[in-house]
């Protein structure tokens, strides 16, 4: 082979690798912003394919328990936003046969789960709490909620709002929690009521809940979601 | 390992050299994909750890390192964390092509490291590390390549397994209980980031001195003037 017919051999090789160049639309601003949306709605969908209704979220013994003192505080503005709980309500809308404002007495009645569950922030921390409540789903049960709509929204006192996936709301671990280590539930960390969702992240587990809506659509996702976090973030 | 080998003539001076395809099309593409795919993981994985730079509590905090953000990627922990969760796909696409496709060809064969490669092992470290002399090349790849390949490619099947212990410890929990829980995950998930870095490093400082030929034949596949016996 001459020289100048190599050189027209390996320059189609070389061109043969243009398709790399295309991974530099990730570097374009105005195709950045729709692509990684579009990375992440393909983690979220992933995600949703990987949650196992039936498989729980590994619990702990009492002993592995992170101290209540070292159990952070985490709001998004305020760590305390004066709840009224004698006055304090849950308001149930949307796709439910039982609407209206349930109280906490209301809540309790139903069987209590404790567990030790580990509670991971997004940013990377990670405790192990004790967490007790009514099982969501024996609450939207009662409550008549259509169990094949898709979402729940949840209003907070703090103007915090979530959105949760029914088949997470179903979630035998995922608690309408009003005690941690066996007390009621502290101000700070969203009384009088707040989710307790040991297969997802921080975030999700919105504090200080005030309504709670049975929907097929989301006008917003939540707080963070709607500034770019995952929405489906599930551990 | 049969490569492809052929002289070039050059046209002016009519001087013959000798050249081999070393590296197939799958490979290159796949090699170049995974270094952006890489760049991109560990830049956004930088940014993501400052959000909470520590393996300890979070009450009280103490911080390991202060991650500059001029070498993170993504801006904030939400942007960061698009771009981790985007590219990990990349990423993960690139190594699997690449494994399915040395699998099938049969290409591995002059990468993998075997046992029968450890007594190549200590004269290629002299060599390198200890001015020893140089032991002659009988393939495309010495013992040392070998193993640091062999090595890049158990590193990345680690990163992905680690993260998916973070990502997922509670749907994975069987994968995050044998690293000892999220905790350790997070941890092991990052030291095989710096084990990888260690390898590119090394690798980089490589491909420098080994020259453009050598540079060049993961672009185009051919190697000119292979320092290696051809056939």
């Amino acid at each position: 082979m001459d020289k100048n017919k190599f050189k027209s051999v390996t320059r189609r090789e070389l061109l043969k690798l243009t398709p790399v160049i295309a991974l530099g639309a990730f570097a374009v601003p105005k195709l950045r912003e729709p692509l990684l949306k579009a990375g992440l709605g393909f983690s979220d969908w992933a995600s949703g394919l990987m949650f196992r209704s039936g498989h729980l979220a590994t619990t702990f013994e009492n002993a592995e328990l992170t101290p209540f003192e070292k159990f952070p505080i985490n709001g998004y503005d305020v760590e305390d936003p004066e709840v009224d709980l004698d006055k304090w309500r849950l308001n149930v809308t949307g796709a439910v046969q039982k609407r209206g404002e349930y109280t906490l007495a209301q809540i309790q009645s139903f069987p209590k789960q404790m567990q030790n569950t580990r509670h991971v922030c997004v940013e990377g921390w990670d405790v192990i709490g004790n967490f007790g409540g009514t099982r969501l789903s024996d609450f939207l049960k009662s409550v008549g909620a259509d169990t094949t709509a898709r979402f729940l929204t949840m209003q907070c006192a703090d103007d915090y709002y979530e959105s949760l996936d029914m088949a997470t709301a179903l979630h035998p671990q995922t608690l309408l929690c009003y005690e941690m280590y066996g007390q009621p539930i502290t101000r700070k960390h969203g009384a009088p009521v707040r989710l307790n969702i040991p297969t997802k992240v921080g975030y999700k587990q919105a504090k200080y809940l005030t309504d709670l809506k049975v929907t097929n659509v989301l006008d917003k996702v939540g707080y963070w979601e709607d500034q770019g976090y995952s929405e489906f973030y599930g551990l | 390992m049969a490569t492809q080998a052929i002289s070039v003539e050059d046209a002016r001076t009519g001087e013959i050299t000798e050249a081999v395809y070393e590296h197939p099309f799958i490979v290159r593409i796949c090699h170049w994909v995974n270094a952006v795919a890489l760049f991109v993981m560990v830049g956004s994985g930088m940014q993501i750890f400052r959000a909470f730079p520590s393996f300890g509590a979070k009450i009280p905090q103490h911080d390991l390192l202060n991650w500059p953000k001029a070498f993170a990627i993504g801006g904030w922990l939400g942007g960061a964390l698009q771009w981790h969760l985007t590219f990990m796909w990349i990423y993960m696409a690139s190594g699997l092509v690449y494994l399915g496709y040395q699998v099938v060809s049969g290409n591995y064969k002059q990468v993998l490291f075997t046992p029968r490669d450890i007594p190549g092992l200590w004269p290629m470290i002299r060599h390198y590390f200890f001015f020893g002399p140089k032991p002659p090349a009988t393939e495309a790849y010495n013992a040392l390549q070998k193993q640091a390949y062999t090595s890049a490619v158990i590193l990345g099947i680690l990163s992905v397994l680690t993260g998916f212990a973070v990502w997922k410890p509670m749907q994975f929990s069987w994968l995050a209980a044998m690293m000892g829980g999220f905790h350790w995950a997070r941890i092991l998930h990052f030291i095989v980031m710096w084990a990888t870095l260690a390898f590119l490093f090394g690798h980089v400082v490589m491909v420098v001195l080994h020259g453009w030929n050598n540079f060049v034949s993961m672009l185009v596949g051919w190697k000119k003037d292979p320092e290696y016996p051809v056939e």
